[in-house]
């Protein structure tokens, strides 16, 4: 086997290199900051000479995210990036891709919100991205990658679920993963599919324009007036929702074995975690982490598991208290559970967090 | 001669285009709607491009197009189609791709991505429904809305200085360098069906031709929003839509390189 060649790139970077690799068909994009690396790096490498993949910067990311919706409809391998306040925009159009059960990619490269807010990093869009964010009920597959190299992997990842269960998935990156620089090995080159394998694969639903199998023309709609019916559909996403709890949960536990206390937390906020982790060790304070890969389905079976044996958990996150909420519904009952966080664009010291979990759980 | 021997293939002069299928529309009588599908199935069967073509349908009274022409088609959210449109054309850039909007759809909740569509020159075709009301939802106001017409949001008549001024978009997407082809027709005599079922040909070839973008408005009636009979409706249209909205072709770059 070849030597696998490392390079050094920021997240932003990774994605696109990845999307090119994955044999992407298309992506749409907006500028905004911590995230346009993802537009720019795509417009410099030029796929559309080599691969035949389609970049385009849209009008907005309304338009972007309709253009995605159009794509993905097709059978399409695409994507769009963005930060919060553009992530926000798009919940219309992700709301409808969620209902017309379409596979695309969503890239959210958190910034510090509320409004406008900050262009540094933040974590406070995980209620948007696992809790609806769009109208109606549903859920988007929400991967939470803690590298640049997590980056790269979970464009093919993202897809490679989002095809599977025909449902829209987001990378919810914070700023850090987007901005900062790492070692990376990017996934290995696969052709674009062609049109006859995308028929054979998608050729049930997809509006390819063709004449396809079952010799009928295929319609992505996502209306239905009547209230028997829009039951019956929302019956059947629910019950994909549930299977997806069952099957598709992600998670990476570290120095869980015999720790006293947990913490739990995802992104960047988990490498700093597992540095305080370390330097509590050195105290002789035993501390295990568990951070999930998948935020939804979120790994509420192992956190419950891992709580009946600690004496507490601290959800170390940027944000004011988001995903604490899902911990606190998993861990056993009697277990404490807080929420240590920094807002408006600040990140948080290995320090601070071995402050506050003396503080607010081993007291 | 007996019926059956009358009916035979040679003496064939009409028949109702094979894609448009026997759905019952839900269209009111007298509207515009019904006949502009069928003069696109027609044209998409005259091109040979029955296995070929997606359509982007609106939100609006054409939201259900889907339901009567028998392609492939995309429901697209209020007045994002021709984003939806662009994506589906460079992704397949052999297919034909179309949207049908009417005006709230295209000229108010859409505007942006009407302009900038056209103005990449997206290969699409738009096809634009102009009937002055919001119909759908009832005879609101919409941004084509005459002075002086009354709706269920202006009840008093468009008041310039309450509600502003109604929009050309056809006129606004003729200044727009991306645009090829952009045409006002209407479809309330057999003359005029026949110039815009020729308008909407030339736009839909022009797209697969990779000229540019193509805009074809039909000034259309919406009798019962306009609380009209059908008769009285193409009357109405005749003497307040056509000054204001006057019929013909805007741009035509058909023949330039």
């Amino acid at each position: 086997m070849a030597e696998q060649e490392v390079t050094l790139m920021k997240g932003n970077e990774a994605i696109a290199h990845a999307a090119i690799r994955c044999g992407a068909d298309g992506y749409f994009g907006y500028p905004i900051t911590p995230q346009s690396e993802v537009l720019e790096t795509l417009a410099e490498q030029k796929p559309w000479e080599t691969t035949g993949m389609m970049v385009v910067q849209a009008e907005s990311e309304l338009a972007s995210i309709n253009m995605v919706y159009g794509g993905a409809a097709a059978g399409k391998k695409v994507f769009t990036s963005s930060s919060s306040p553009g992530i926000s925009l798009m919940q219309e159009g992700i709301s409808y891709i969620a209902a017309g059960e379409l596979p695309a990619l969503i890239v959210n490269v958190m910034r510090g919100g509320p409004g406008l807010g900050t262009i540094q990093p933040s974590q406070s869009d995980y209620f948007q991205a696992c809790k609806g964010g769009g109208h109606g009920d549903y859920h988007l597959i929400v991967l939470a990658p803690a590298s640049v190299q997590e980056m790269a992997d979970f464009v093919d990842l993202g897809w490679t679920l989002a095809f599977k269960h025909k449902n829209p998935c987001m990378i919810l990156a914070d700023g850090v993963i987007g901005q900062m620089m790492e070692k990376v090995v990017l996934p290995p080159f696969k052709p674009r599919r062609t049109d006859e394998e995308i028929e054979a694969e998608c050729g049930s639903w997809a509006t390819t324009g063709r004449k396809h199998k079952h010799n009928k023309n295929n319609i992505v709609t996502t209306l239905e007036l009547r209230s028997e019916e829009m039951e019956v559909v929302n019956q059947r996403l629910q019950a994909k929702y549930r299977m997806l709890e069952e099957t598709e949960v992600r998670y990476e536990a570290y120095n869980c074995e015999g720790a006293d206390y947990l913490i739990t937390a995802f992104g960047s906020a988990a490498r700093i975690a597992k540095k305080a982790i370390e330097v509590a060790a050195q105290e002789g304070i035993k501390v295990g982490l568990l951070r999930p890969i998948t935020l939804w389905p979120f790994p509420t079976k192992i956190i419950h598991e891992l709580s009946k044996n600690v004496k507490g958990i601290l959800s170390v996150e940027f944000n004011a208290g988001q995903m604490v909420e899902d911990v606190r519904m998993a861990a056993a009952p009697g277990v404490p559970v807080e929420h240590f966080g920094r807002l408006g664009g600040i990140i948080p010291s290995p320090d601070e967090v071995i402050e506050a979990l003396k503080k607010k759980i081993i007291k | 001669m007996t019926r059956e021997e009358i009916i035979q293939p040679e003496n064939l002069v009409y028949k109702k285009p094979t894609l448009l299928n026997d759905e019952p529309m839900h269209y009111c009588p007298g509207c515009s709607h019904g006949v502009v599908h069928k003069l696109v199935a027609e044209v998409i069967e005259e091109m040979g491009m029955e296995e070929k073509t997606i359509g982007v349908s609106p939100v609006g009274c054409a939201v259900f197009a889907y339901k009567y022409i028998d392609i492939d088609w995309q429901e697209a959210a209020h007045g994002r189609a021709p984003a939806v449109a662009t994506a589906l054309k460079r992704l397949m850039p052999d297919r034909l791709v179309f949207t049908y909007q009417g005006d709230g759809d295209m000229a108010c909740i859409g505007t942006g991505e009407t302009i900038h569509a056209l103005n990449r020159g997206e290969n699409i075709v738009i096809i634009f429904i102009n009937n002055a009301i919001y119909g759908m939802t009832g005879g609101q106001m919409a941004p084509t809305t005459l002075i002086g017409q009354k709706t269920a949001t202006c009840p008093y008549g468009r008041d310039v200085k309450l509600h502003g001024y109604p929009l050309k978009m056809t006129e606004i997407a003729a200044t727009l360098a991306g645009t090829c082809y952009v045409t006002r027709q209407t479809v309330y005599s057999v003359g005029a069906i026949n110039k815009a079922k020729k308008a909407i040909k030339k736009a839909f070839q022009l797209s697969m031709e990779g000229k540019g973008s193509s805009l074809v408005e039909i000034v259309s009636t919406c009798n019962s929003g306009w609380k009209l009979t059908p008769e009285k409706a193409n009357q109405w249209m005749e003497e307040n839509m056509f000054p204001f909205y006057p019929l013909g072709d805007l741009k035509d770059n058909s023949t330039k390189e």
